[in-house]
């Protein structure tokens, strides 16, 4: 049965157990009960829907998972051919049994023959390509049986998972209206299933949490196992090559992410603080009102945007004031200098209005103190408020720091693909995140080392914007905690 | 005593003792505040002159892109070429390939050149082949196939011209620029030039542009922002339809239910973090949770969907909580005061009072979420090239697709000057639905905002 008719049958049930749990509770008479009709109702659609939706979500995501684990273990080692993984044997599986599930929707196979076929006496890519399913190679005896477990099982699943939802909506509806009756707290037992809901939405964070954690350390660990830990430390070359013998060392790629970053917080970092000074203290409130929502758009620019027009717009200019015609120091218009300037660009807003907010917390009561004593307004910000604002601001830089660290399209697009540990400013480099991209956009197989880096190039990423996060936000939570 | 102290008074030393003139350290002061703010100043017109010459480039350069070069000659349209029997059975007529298409439309760009009486080297029909987008044949035969009753007849059509003779109109393409060029010589710009001053060749509105698919490589002319709109669009329906319940749930929880303990501290520090974890952490997650692990279809609008409603969900949640705490706890008191319960006031007062606030932050979200590019790289809503509708609103969500910001990755990596231009046009697009969508939120909050 499919999930939406699923989905639609338990939501018929709830409708249903909403209008008679409320009808049960109006029609009886006698004592007023201790709740409103409608909390009767949505007491019987709440047991409806909470256990049988809840255990649809968990079947769907299992069900896979141990259909996957049980062919896995049929197939064992024998049915994977030389130079081949298990990976792409399991998809060759999925494709055959959804190819004879096509085959049989379009009645061109009975669902009897898709089971018992043997690749001994049909065609099987013969009979799939007729439905329209093409095939890239013979499919193997193996790998056609494996596909028909597959479809047993999962036929079997689903005949499973169906039968339980609607048995536990059902037993909700039959629990559900028993209790209704004037006498059972209704509201009580609502507001907490409600509330139950209201802390799982807020659990989602944490999930979502251990979900990137898990990903991360799993990929990462298959990746240590067929490469060592070691050389991904200690290499300073980074040159995959798709055909083995690759050299993937972090440092290339923190070297080049650094210096972006640096770059950008040196052309953001002055800006965005002057200009949050200039509005917190000198502007007047109608300068406030316009100069601030257009500084802001630059925050609200996507970062696609930026990164084409470090391509095609500062790359080229700069090229044409450092490059071949000019100085010379410059070979391509991708370089480090072209995505840190553009980087520099984008966080102005997020450097100038995080210290905005932080100039402005620091307590009246220190510039009326300093300017009692005859100090000018520049001095009073050099020598009083910069100072008390200062931890604030280093916490405000940090955060635009993690930022830059993390920022993907600017430099994939601005700072060049070639890896490389050099300090010219004007030479192509390349970032963590833009390899990210390049190892797990590329043509490499899933289960190799070349694309099973970029989990731990994404390991090492998370670890250090974490990091930095926790630090920056301990600062500017201590710092606050100063002036309340 | 007078004389005393005004004998005796201290007098400060210096050249200068009076108020209304001042002296040099004053002076240098003074000149120093000057400059303070001269710095101040020259940082925000540094920001906004970066944001101007942003906004010019992506103008100047993406304009072009709604405009597109048209031949517009007539062409007979041969039943002998395209209804070899002459039954005008629509089965035979769809028999026939753009092959058969193709020599129509040479041959009538042709006569048109010697109808004008343009001299030029050429000779051959076939010569105009450098004029002509290659998708200009399918676009005839949809035509006929659509109305087999043309067979026969002389029909006026808007031949799509070739990606160089487009850039050769917007002055992308130059004489010098085509020595090398293998798919176009000078003589064809020399019949060009002579058509366009009779008007046979003419720019006119891009539609395809915004509503058409996108195309292979060599037909820059033909691709269009349609399909990967309609990606967006069901990526922004997922996230709207979770992140949105998801996040007012937790912030209601967090902001009127969880009790002050250690628990609802680890909660709140890990929003704070899954604000600022980098988005390609989210594509990994996308990528390791939703493919990798729950097998969901790779390039589905879904799946995207579902990523980006994990990154957009802290952003919901910050706004919406300061949106409930700006609800004042006197509204909250009187509705426990005729005694509702503590869910009733929040359901039945505080959050139809925080809503205006509520959805200015989701819309921002959501405007955040369309823009994103990075994590959608990763599950793989590129190097796919859209060409098809979805077909209904199953396949729309499940069948591949791409997303507005991926198809402008996508273009931008083709490295060729007229998918350059694509690709500033499309970001144009985007710029606008960012746009309109901040509009209305900064509306919704000028109009229901209330100050307690």
């Amino acid at each position: 049965m499919p999930v939406l008719w699923l989905f639609l049958i338990v939501l018929a049930l709830a409708a249903i157990g909403f209008i008679a749990g409320r009808m049960r509770v109006t029609s009886a008479g006698g004592k007023r009960p201790h709740s409103l009709p409608n909390y009767y109702g949505w007491n019987v659609a709440m047991k409806v829907m909470v256990p049988a939706y809840l255990a649809l979500v968990v079947w769907l995501l299992a069900q896979p998972f141990l259909v996957n684990s049980q062919v896995v273990g049929m197939l064992g080692d024998r049915a994977v051919p030389e130079g081949s993984t298990i990976g792409l044997v399991m998809s060759d599986v999925r494709r055959v049994a959804d190819g004879l599930d096509a085959t049989v929707a379009q009645g061109l196979m009975t669902s009897e023959e898709a089971n018992s076929i043997r690749t001994e006496f049909t065609d099987v890519r013969d009979r799939l390509g007729e439905a329209g399913v093409a095939l890239g190679s013979n499919v193997s005896s193996e790998v056609l049986s494996a596909a028909q477990t597959y479809r047993t099982l999962n036929a079997t699943g689903n005949f499973w998972m169906s039968t339980v939802v609607i048995l536990l909506a059902v037993g909700g509806l039959a629990w559900g209206i028993t209790q209704s009756h004037g006498s059972f707290r209704a509201r009580n037992s609502v507001e907490t299933g409600v509330r139950i809901i209201l802390l799982s939405a807020a659990m989602l964070a944490i999930l979502t949490t251990i979900g990137i954690v898990l990903s991360l350390v799993g990929n990462t660990w298959h990746f240590f196992q067929i490469y060592p830990a070691s050389k991904f430390f200690g290499s300073f070359t980074w040159s995959p090559s798709f055909g083995g013998g690759s050299e993937l060392g972090i440092w290339p790629l923190l070297w080049g992410t650094l210096y972006i970053s640096i770059i950008a917080l040196i052309v953001a970092v002055p800006i965005g603080l002057f200009a949050a000074v200039y509005l917190s203290e000198y502007a007047g409130p109608r300068m406030r009102a316009w100069a601030k929502p257009l500084l802001e758009v630059l925050a609200g620019i996507p970062t696609i945007v930026y990164g084409l027009f470090a391509l095609l717009t500062v790359g080229p200019l700069l090229l044409s004031v450092f490059g071949r015609d000019g100085l010379g120091w410059m070979q391509a218009g991708t370089a480090v200098m072209t995505a840190g300037l553009v980087m520099g660009i984008m966080l102005i807003p997020f450097v100038s209005s995080l210290s905005d907010d932080i100039i402005n917390s620091v307590p009246q009561s220190l510039r009326d103190g300093s300017y009692g004593l005859g100090a000018t307004q520049s001095e009073t910000i050099k020598q009083v408020i910069l100072p008390a604002a200062l931890p604030g601001i280093v916490g405000a830089v940090l955060l635009a720091a993690s930022r830059a660290i993390g920022e993907t399209m600017i430099v994939v697009f601005g700072a060049g693909a070639a890896a490389r540990l050099s300090l010219n400013p004007f030479d192509a480099m390349t970032t963590v995140t833009a390899k990210i991209v390049s190892q797990l956009t590329g043509d490499a197989d899933f289960a190799s080392p070349e694309a099973l880096v970029a989990f731990a190039l994404g390991m090492t990423l998370f670890i250090i914007t974490l990091g930095l996060n926790v630090f920056a936000l301990y600062i500017v939570r201590k710092y606050r905690e100063q002036y309340e | 005593m007078t004389d005393a102290t005004s004998q005796g008074g201290a007098r400060p030393s210096g050249p200068s003792t009076r108020l209304t003139a001042a002296d040099s350290r004053t002076k240098k002061r003074n000149a120093s505040e000057k400059r303070f703010r001269a710095y101040g100043l020259a940082a925000i017109g540094t920001g906004l002159f970066f944001l101007v010459v942003l906004l010019t480039s992506i103008i100047s350069n993406g304009s072009t892109a709604f405009m597109q070069t048209f031949i517009e000659v007539p062409v007979y349209l041969d039943p002998e070429a395209l209804d070899p029997n002459g039954n005008r059975d629509p089965a035979d007529i769809s028999k026939v390939s753009t092959f058969g298409y193709n020599p129509l439309i040479q041959n009538a760009v042709f006569e048109q050149v010697q109808d004008k009486g343009i001299a030029t080297d050429y000779e051959d029909a076939g010569d105009m082949k450098a004029l002509i987008s290659a998708s200009a044949a399918a676009q005839l035969r949809d035509r006929v196939i659509a109305n087999p009753d043309l067979i026969g007849e002389t029909v006026d059509f808007q031949i799509l011209a070739s990606s160089r003779v487009d850039g050769y109109l917007k002055g992308r393409v130059g004489r010098d620029s085509i020595t090398q060029d293998r798919n176009i010589d000078a003589g064809h710009l020399d019949i060009v030039d002579a058509l366009r001053e009779d008007g046979t060749v003419h720019k006119s509105f891009n539609f395809a542009f915004i509503t058409g698919a996108d195309a292979s490589e060599s037909r820059p002319e033909q691709a269009g922002l349609g399909v990967s709109m309609l990606g967006s669009f069901f990526m922004m329906l997922v996230v709207l339809f979770l992140a949105l319940p998801i996040g007012v749930a937790a912030s209601i929880y967090l902001e009127e239910f969880a009790p002050q303990n250690k628990f609802t501290d680890f909660i709140e520090v890990n929003i704070s973090n899954l604000a600022a974890v980098p988005s390609i952490v989210f594509g990994i997650l996308g990528l390791a949770a939703f493919i990798q692990f729950a097998h969901l279809p790779q390039s589905a609008p879904l799946v995207g969907g579902l990523t980006l409603t994990l990154m957009t969900l802290p952003t919901i949640v910050i706004s919406t909580r300061a949106s409930l705490k700006a609800v004042p706890p006197s509204i909250r008191d009187a509705a426990l005061g005729v005694g509702a319960s503590k869910m009733q006031s929040v359901f039945h007062h505080v959050l139809p009072l925080a809503m205006p606030g509520i959805l200015t932050g989701t819309i921002i979200g959501l405007a955040q979420a369309l823009g994103e590019t990075a994590p959608l790289l990763l599950i793989g809503m590129v190097g796919y090239i859209a060409t098809n509708y979805p077909e209904g609103v199953i396949s729309g969500f499940m069948s591949p697709n791409s997303a507005m910001p991926a198809q402008i990755y996508e273009w931008a990596k083709r490295a060729d000057p007229a998918y350059y231009e694509r690709a500033w046009g499309g970001i144009i697009i985007l710029l606008v639905f960012l746009l309109v969508m901040n509009v209305i939120a900064i509306v919704l909050r000028r109009k229901f905002e209330r100050r307690w």
